[in-house]
């Protein structure tokens, strides 16, 4: 538990330093502010951009902050010293993951405070949503950074599989085609979920698709894992 | 003398290529040992085995007790660029459980005292090397693995580097060098391995090797005129050689064993830093 919470700190610190996933932090949360308090139209959906913001959120920020910060100390062999350093790579992977998974909760704290007209108990159900997300984009995440040998290669993996998550559930709102590609993905059905979240909604389907995701996303890890290791 | 770690008939390839073959040497508690070989000879894959980074593909590395307590200081610098010198060592301070103080008195001894607000990304390659080997010597260990420790460095640095690895064997610190640098073998190291191609090729105590190959016993005097003369190593020129000490024209005299660079080329036929 002491190395995890070493890993954690030393990561809170780089990233005060790191432009490049401090931004991927603050970007969205910061943006759906400015949004929400500065524009207003007729007939939009309530809660329209916390909804939209928040599942690009899920599918953009800890996908690539896990991917980079994995694929960073790979290349700048600091992971290779701190695996022999009696830290294992499951510590390791625990700490960047719990570190990402609460810098992310801050940001959907946001995303929650902004939501209006919601009951206290929508508002832990939205958490909840946003938590199960945040943890499926982890495993994506490490699973990018752990099968690409440097950041190069890691961010032209990630940019694509990123996009892809999270511009979908926009996209499925504007197109029937898309959306029936989409409804397989965890942030599209993060999308319905934060948006039935006064009832409605289909939750078993919802949660099945993204256990789903879960398993596939962690099959895919703990292949890329054996073969490349940390 | 007892042995700290014992490795037999090593062997290591990366696909076909073998980069290691029939290794076997013995690394004596409280010594320093020299890997001594050109770039490519596969010191760093011996390293990476020797602390378990890599597994080899035959043969043994057997350690006196089951888990030996290794410090290493990579030619790579695997150092946090973001971070202060301070945050650096204190993490590692952290998980090796060892407290502050002793990373003030190893940035003391390091002379980066000073450095220690500074960021990595900012210090010199000096700097980050003494970092780096500050890091090393963070924990009490069994055997402390220096790989090219003073490759690329000025001499100014490389001297600091010298000495502190000096004052870490004078401590009794079991210390196992890798460099292609012949005067830091034979300055440093009681023994070394002459590695070429994977191959160890000859191992010893430094001066013992030399003397080995010398082949030309011969004594080379410096005249005080400026020439120099060369002479058998044998009674009949010691007459000739205390008349001339007697006469006073003498400026120096010499031996002429080789080095260890002059070894490496009659064994290998390849310079030391090719």
């Amino acid at each position: 538990m002491k190395h995890i919470i070493t890993i954690i700190i030393k990561q809170l610190k780089d990233t005060l330093k790191n432009k490049t996933v401090l931004i991927q932090f603050v970007m969205l949360p910061a943006l759906t502010v400015i949004m929400v308090n500065s524009i207003r139209l007729d007939g939009m959906p309530e809660n329209f951009f916390v909804n939209l913001f928040a599942s690009m959120y899920i599918g953009m920020a800890p996908l690539t902050c896990v991917s980079a910060i994995i694929s960073e100390e790979k290349e700048k062999n600091t992971l290779r010293v701190l695996l022999m350093a009696e830290v294992t790579p499951w510590q390791y992977l625990l700490g960047i993951g719990s570190y990402v998974f609460g810098v992310c909760m801050l940001g959907g704290a946001v995303f929650g405070c902004l939501m209006e007209n919601v009951t206290p108990g929508g508002r832990a159900l939205f958490m909840a949503v946003m938590a199960a997300g945040i943890i499926v984009s982890i495993v994506v995440g490490a699973a990018i950074g752990v099968g690409c040998r440097n950041q190069m290669s890691a961010t032209s993996v990630t940019v694509p599989v990123m996009m892809v998550f999270s511009f979908l559930p926009m996209l499925s709102v504007f197109n029937d085609k898309i959306e029936k590609i989409a409804r397989f993905t965890y942030t599209e059905q993060i999308r319905i979920l934060v948006g039935s979240l006064g009832g409605g909604g289909d939750y078993a389907r919802s949660a099945a698709v993204i256990l789903l995701n879960v398993a596939v996303f962690g099959i895919v890890f703990s292949v890329l894992y054996r073969k490349n290791a940390l | 003398m007892e042995m700290l770690v014992e490795v037999e008939n090593l062997a290591y390839s990366f696909g076909e290529n073998r980069v290691l073959e029939d290794i076997s040497f013995k690394i004596p508690k409280g010594k320093v040992i020299g890997l001594l070989g050109p770039s490519g000879a596969g010191k760093t894959t011996l390293v990476n085995i020797l602390t378990g980074q890599l597994v080899p593909a035959g043969g043994a590395v057997k350690a006196w007790k089951e888990r030996l307590v290794t410090g290493i200081m990579m030619d790579s610098f695997g150092l946090y660029e973001r971070l202060t010198v301070w945050d650096n060592l204190k993490m590692f301070a952290d998980i090796y459980q060892v407290s502050g103080d002793k990373i003030d008195k190893l940035l003391v001894r390091t002379e980066l005292i000073n450095a220690k607000k500074t960021v990595v990304g900012k210090l010199s390659k000096g700097m980050r090397n003494r970092v780096n080997f500050c890091r090393a010597l963070l924990k009490d260990m069994d055997i402390l693995y220096l790989d090219e420790p003073t490759s690329g460095l000025d001499p100014a640095t490389t001297g600091k580097i010298h000495e502190l690895v000096d004052e870490e064997k004078r401590a009794g610190t079991t210390i196992f060098l890798t460099t292609h640098n012949m005067h830091e073998a034979e300055k440093l190291c009681d023994s070394i391995l002459l590695l070429n191609e994977g191959r160890i090729i000859e191992q010893g105590v430094p001066r013992e090797i030399c003397m080995k190959y010398n082949q030309d016993n011969s004594i080379e005097v410096a005249l005080k005129d400026g020439s120099r003369r060369k002479f058998a190593n044998s009674g009949e020129n010691a007459e000739m050689l205390a008349q001339m000490m007697r006469e006073g024209i003498i400026a120096s005299i010499h031996s002429s064993e080789p080095d260890l660079e002059k070894v490496f080329l009659h064994l290998t036929g390849r310079k030391l830093n090719e």
